[in-house]
């Protein structure tokens, strides 16, 4: 089995998928004979040609609108947004367009559109290449939203977002693109959504986290290891719709909850998290969730180590809800 | 006329939009009409006088609390039609909210249409979007959204769907003129230049966006002239002229589906109506304005078309009358008296399968008492 990044996980999964499919395409900006700035692309204008892989102007709003009309037109468009950041000119057509066209129309349009787009932070971006929207989207009836945090999961769930039927967010880690290996099966499988995985059994307590976080908690996990700490880290994959069994499961178990993501704190996803344990779970709670998050600030340049959640700031978390 | 093929002129404010029929009816001299065959040309002013009659009678209900919401065409009804006719039922429509003779010339009926109104039972959108927000996939008429222009550059993503595809479909998508100042018209426009989408981009013109009028809109001599930035044709047609209309849109049409790419239309119209049955035009315009409109009035303009070609008699208006008011009135009785959609359905169509949270969700509103219906008589 050969061993991928997971930008040649996503690559692999849409070339797959343009051969079996020949409703996909593919629209966005660069992401045509250049193969996209994260060369997630690459390889397919040349195998597929221009009318199925292409450039498009520099506007977001027109690669999302025109993806849903090629959608309607019976299509499976999977535009790319170059950087999550960008997504907001878009916002308006994923929002209000994208995700209630079939609700709207009492169910006669369908508009089956996954939107790729790499999110976070850790590459010396700033403010404008940073960001993680993912709390917009998963507070958006209608849009599923889908983090991989690794090659194998990367391409097993993009390729079961473009066969589904729903809008899909599909935000890949950009920080781990390259440095997330593993293997990964050459043919066609899939891996399907509203699943979330437990990458590492624990008995002490649960933390919560996805796409690049992943690797920051099992760093974490790790630290508190050597002092004597078990954590059960899960990695949620899909936030939309959220796979709240295992999440319990675990919870149940553990009784202690550490949550972890790159977005701001307030309203972030680990908001969400947080409340849906308290509704169902309280009883088993032994300590206060702990969110350790983004701050309250626009991502930062310099600073953005501060920012970031680290292994150390996780693992301190880890113990203090373990000792809670 | 406009030879297929031929690069249609630019027209300025400064230029009288393009015009066939003069308000006499007759046919301008020198003009080189297209051809509608006479019982092309009475079904064409059935569909208008359609518009006219079910407008009239829904702002009455709306004005008895029977309705939630209204929004009327009075004046505009040839905009409809004239874009509707020259295509085939393969092509593809992305209304705006004021284009209900679309929808009628491609056959949705009036129960259909009263129905979508109540949000009943049998609404084809199930109760899910306020009154005039039609959708109709089995006629290639989009869903229509509140946000102006937002179908915009999603009707020229079909057409390039179309292209793509290699089918000779074309997309329609009409806004009106305050539609032009968002970013999703540019966007769109700039798109369908680039990728040659066969597509028609019809801009109502009606002079007003609720109070605002047309000048606060843009500095631009006229809406047409925007398609040269954007390397596309742009031609400014009388709105009110349903033989103009028909002329540039087959020219268009017949451009578009030879992948000779998209045009802009001006149709430069009036909206004699409220934006809406919420609002009030005497607190923001002379009502001499609308009255001066009258005299262009595009369907007795047809009328007397018509009535030039030996067409049109008194006694056939009055029978469309009576049949339109007869199915109308049945179709008004039968809607009030539907129930609403069951609560279930609030939680269909947001994905093709019902989530977890979404099953919870339901579970629970089902396992309380319900609330009173929010609107209507039933």
């Amino acid at each position: 089995m050969p061993v991928w990044n997971i930008i040649q996980a996503v690559n692999d999964a849409l070339r797959i998928e343009m051969r079996r499919d020949p409703r996909v395409v593919i629209l966005g900006e660069d992401v045509g004979k250049f193969g996209g700035v994260f060369r997630a692309t690459t390889g397919l204008f040349d195998e597929f040609g221009g009318d199925r892989v292409f450039d498009t102007p520099l506007a977001e709003a027109g690669i999302i609108g025109s993806a849903i009309g090629m959608a309607l037109y019976g299509l499976r468009p999977v535009p790319e947004i170059q950087f999550a950041d960008f997504i907001y000119p878009a916002y308006d057509q994923i929002v209000n367009e994208l995700a209630k066209f079939r609700y709207r129309s009492g169910g006669q349009y369908p508009v089956p559109v996954v939107i790729r787009t790499p999110y976070g932070g850790g590459i010396r971006g700033g403010h404008y290449h940073s960001q993680s929207p993912e709390a917009y989207f998963a507070h958006t009836p209608g849009l599923k939203v889908v983090i991989p945090s690794n090659p194998y999961d990367a391409k097993g769930l993009l390729l079961s977002s473009i066969r589904g039927e729903d809008p899909v967010i599909f935000m890949e880690p950009k920080r781990v693109y390259r440095a997330a290996k593993g293997e990964v099966p050459e043919g066609d499988y899939t891996v399907p959504l509203g699943k979330a995985k437990v990458v590492r059994e624990g008995s002490q307590l649960t933390v919560l986290c996805y796409g690049a976080m992943v690797h920051t908690c099992v760093e974490a996990a790790q630290l508190a290891e050597k002092d004597g700490f078990d954590p059960e880290i899960i990695d949620l994959r899909t936030l939309l719709p959220l796979d709240t069994e295992t999440v319990l499961e675990s919870v149940r178990k553990t009784g202690r909850v550490v949550i972890a993501h790159e977005a701001p704190k307030t309203c972030g996803y680990g908001a969400e998290l947080a409340a849906m344990i308290a509704e169902k779970a309280l009883m088993s709670l032994e300590a206060p969730i702990s969110r350790v998050a983004g701050f309250d600030t626009p991502f930062p340049y310099t600073l953005e180590n501060e920012y970031m959640p680290s292994p150390d700031r996780v693992a301190l978390a880890i113990k203090q809800t373990a000792q809670f | 006329m406009l030879a297929k093929g031929q690069p249609v002129p630019i027209a300025g404010t400064d230029d009288e939009p393009f015009s066939i029929l003069a308000d006499d009816g007759t046919i301008r001299p020198g003009t080189d009409a297209p051809e509608i065959p006479d019982e092309q040309a009475l079904k064409l002013y059935r569909g208008m006088l359609q518009v006219r009659l079910v407008d009239d009678r829904m702002m009455k209900l709306q004005r008895q609390g029977r309705l939630g919401f209204y929004m009327l065409s009075m004046g505009e009804e040839a905009t409809h039609f004239g874009g509707a006719y020259p295509l085939r039922m393969s092509d593809w429509c992305f209304p705006s909210y004021r284009e209900p003779g679309v929808f009628f010339w491609r056959g949705y009926s009036i129960k259909d249409y009263v129905n979508q109104l109540h949000g009943n039972i049998e609404d084809p959108v199930k109760g899910r979007q306020m009154p005039v927000h039609h959708s109709a996939n089995w006629l290639n008429m989009v869903s229509i959204s509140s946000p102006v222009g937002t179908q915009i550059p999603q009707a020229v993503g079909l057409a390039m769907g179309a292209k793509i595809s290699k089918k000779d479909d074309v997309s329609l998508v009409y806004f009106g003129e305050g539609a032009t100042s968002t970013g999703q018209f540019h966007v769109a426009m700039n798109f369908a230049g680039v990728f040659k989408a066969p597509c028609i981009l019809f801009c109502r013109n009606n002079g007003w966006a609720i109070s605002t009028p047309g000048n606060k809109q843009t500095a631009s001599k006229s809406i047409a002239i925007k398609a040269l930035a954007y390397g596309m044709p742009g031609i400014r047609v009388d709105g009110n002229d349903l033989l103009a209309i028909i002329a540039v849109m087959q020219d268009a049409v017949a451009r578009a589906r030879a992948g000779e790419g998209p045009t802009l239309i001006e149709a430069v119209t009036y909206r004699r109506g409220g934006h809406s049955s919420s609002d009030d035009p005497s607190a923001y315009r002379d009502p001499s304005e609308p009255k001066e409109w009258e005299a262009k009035d595009p369907l007795e303009r047809w009328r007397r078309h018509l009535e030039s070609r030996k067409l049109w008699t008194q006694e056939l208006h009055d029978k469309y009358s009576q049949e339109i008011t007869e199915e109308l009135m049945a179709c008004v009785k039968a809607a009030g008296e539907l129930g609403n959609p069951a609560p279930e359905t609030l939680f269909d169509d947001v994905f093709a399968e019902l989530p977890p949270h979404l099953e919870e969700q339901k579970a629970e509103m089902m396992s309380r008492p319900r609330p009173k219906p929010a609107h209507g008589g039933h």
